[in-house]
């Protein structure tokens, strides 16, 4: 194919002028995967610490009494939803506990513990002990096991709201991260707890995580459309979370538009310097055209460099990108060594952004393309 | 012998807004194939761009061009082009080497625009030409690292890879010393001898045009002499 080796030779023959076009190409590209991957990684980041402790959707009473009885039902209409990750229930109450003499108040919460794993990570979040996996035991988190001074297989008293006292035992220790909760929540099994408050069989929350965090509004109402008539409540976290998002939102628009005017600038670029290259090549034009050369291929000699200096560009680009991220991933510790930022690398993202500088490149070429093909021999042998 | 190329009633007006250039008038022409022709004037009697209009390169504002028994008034770009590089050679006197490729390469350009691919005929017959015209050491030097006279010689065995019917050359000895423009005609002749390839060369240089077998002079876009010997 003849435009594709005067276009390899064109590069080669100039190529000062072909390594500058493409260092400049990928430094665009690689500002792109760098912003673009930090900001998607922090956004990542940033949701992962406002939603990774709680339910997507909570479905409560709407009423001032709080137990649901028929959660059965609700529970099997709402598993075949779509876009449902997992489902559990949760009986949850205010009460006070008393450990030889010290009281404090608590969320005592008693979780279906294996769907609830799902929102919590519980689990992971043991650091001493275990789960509690019987009756009459609980978990207690970091905090309030440091206030109290408790230690594994202690036990202590749980008070009610109607002055009932119960034993429980301690079965382990869980840290999930946030202070406030760590210094808050008992946690024990759904039965335990039913016992304690006497809830009979029933719950106070249904709690819900789907699978793309983002369409938790739309799916919360659909459950509200579900259950219409029921008396229950349903939120979502994007409806609790709103400045957040709205905050998330302004983040993604200004990175969109740093990589928007990346791209524009990188295609101005290979466009100015592509038709400086068109003028330099129209002796050797000119001459292909009075040998008969078409239009057409004249045009694609262009189109074809503008490819190969947007492929080039965009494959050193994604390796200085990844590069830079590897850099901060190192650079950026907290004091305590752990990561500042888990970065998450979106490799359909990268790829698309490689995948873009090649069309815009391309693109970058239509115009000096043009100016080849309109380049009339006779100017190029009369100018001579 | 048939007639190669015949011009009829061409007339070449400049447009340039509000003034109007006519270059050529009336013009009524034509060369037999295998004919070795000259065409003279001086700069700005219309003889180049009466040139480019025979090379299909440029329009006639009126009248008809036939090359190799084809009128050109009804073809579209693509098809001139086409026709340039199955019929035409062209010689000019910047030579116009593609420098990015070697003297090989460029004599091969005209078969490579016309099949796009490469074959070892082509290389073979690329080979005979330029030992035809002295070049076989330097066939893989680039188009810079020859000289003037290499570089032309290089152009007129490029004007041949396709085995034209017609070569026109434009003042194909104006960047030249005596001694290789000397070599540049013999091989001309050499040529129109050996592969019957009509030859139109266009010159202001009288002395040259007198080796030819007819002179056409033009003066102010119109035939004023036609001389054959």
């Amino acid at each position: 194919m003849l435009p594709l080796k005067i276009a390899l030779r064109f590069l080669a023959s100039n190529k000062g002028q072909t390594i500058l076009i493409i260092i400049g190409i990928a430094i665009g590209v690689s500002v792109q995967v760098f912003v673009g991957s930090l900001i998607g990684s922090l956004q990542k980041n940033i949701i992962d610490r406002t939603i990774g402790n709680s339910a997507h959707i909570t479905i409560a009473s709407a009423t001032d009494y709080p137990l649901m009885f028929e959660w059965q039902d609700i529970v099997d209409e709402i598993v075949v939803l779509e876009g449902i990750q997992s489902v559990s229930v949760a009986a949850d109450s205010a009460a006070f506990i008393d450990y030889a003499g010290n009281t404090a108040p608590v969320l005592f919460r008693g979780l279906d513990l294996e769907p609830a794993e799902g929102i919590y990570g519980l689990s992971e979040a043991i650091y001493e002990g275990s789960l509690p996996d019987q009756h009459w035991q609980v978990a207690v988190g970091k905090e309030l096991r440091e206030e109290l001074g408790l230690r594994l297989d202690d036990t202590f008293s749980v008070v009610t709201s109607n002055a009932s006292r119960y034993d429980v035992t301690v079965a382990g220790f869980y840290d999930l991260g946030i202070a406030s909760v760590n210094s808050a929540w008992v946690i024990s099994s759904l039965e335990t707890a039913q016992d304690i408050f006497a809830f009979e069989d029933a719950v106070t929350s249904i709690e819900i995580q789907v699978e793309d965090v983002f369409e938790a509004d739309t799916i919360a109402l659909t459950i509200e459309h579900t259950l219409s008539n029921r008396g229950i409540e349903v939120t979502n976290w994007e409806d609790q979370n709103g400045e957040l998002l709205s905050g998330l939102q302004a983040q993604s628009i200004s990175s969109y538009m740093i990589q928007t005017f990346v791209l524009v600038s990188v295609v101005i670029a290979i466009a100015s310097i592509l038709a400086i290259k068109v003028v330099q090549k129209s002796r050797q034009l000119g001459i292909l055209k009075a040998m008969g050369i078409t239009d057409w291929a004249a045009s694609q000699i262009f189109l074809l460099e503008g490819f190969f200096l947007g492929l080039g560009g965009a494959i050193i680009g994604v390796g200085i990108g990844l590069l830079l991220l590897l850099g901060f991933s190192f650079g950026s510790r907290n004091p305590d060594g752990s990561d500042l930022l888990t970065l998450y690398l979106d490799f359909r993202f990268i790829a698309l952004s490689g995948v873009v500088a090649v069309l815009a490149a391309t693109m970058a070429a239509v115009l000096p393309a043009r100016k080849s093909s309109r380049l009339s021999p006779i100017e190029v042998i009369r100018n001579a | 012998m048939p007639e190669v190329i015949s011009l009829k009633d061409v007339t070449k007006v400049y447009d340039l807004g509000t003034l109007k250039t006519q270059v050529l008038f009336d013009i009524n022409l034509a060369f037999e194939q295998g004919s070795f022709n000259s065409i003279i004037g001086q700069s700005g009697s219309g003889k180049s761009t009466l040139m480019n209009i025979i090379g299909t390169l440029d329009r006639p504002t009126s009248g008809q061009v036939t090359i190799s028994g084809k009128r050109t008034d009804g073809m579209s770009k693509n098809e001139l082009a086409t026709l340039r590089n199955r019929t035409i050679g062209f010689v000019f006197q910047f030579h116009y080497l593609l420098p990015e490729f070697t003297a090989l390469e460029n004599v091969m350009m005209p078969y490579w625009i016309r099949d796009g691919g490469r074959s070892h005929q082509t290389q073979d017959r690329a080979e005979q030409l330029l030992d035809l015209v002295g070049l076989s050491k330097v066939k893989n030097n680039l188009a810079t690292q020859m000289s003037g006279g290499q570089q032309q010689r290089t152009a007129i065995a490029r004007a041949l890879c396709n085995d034209p019917r017609i070569i026109l050359a434009d003042e194909p000895t104006g960047n030249l010393d005596s001694e290789s423009s000397e070599i540049v005609y013999k091989l001309f002749r050499q040529i129109n001898e050996q592969m019957g390839t009509t030859f139109l060369i266009v010159t202001h240089n009288r002395k040259i045009a007198e080796q030819t077998d007819r002179i056409v002079e033009i003066r102010d876009g119109r035939i004023f002499t036609d001389v054959r010997r």
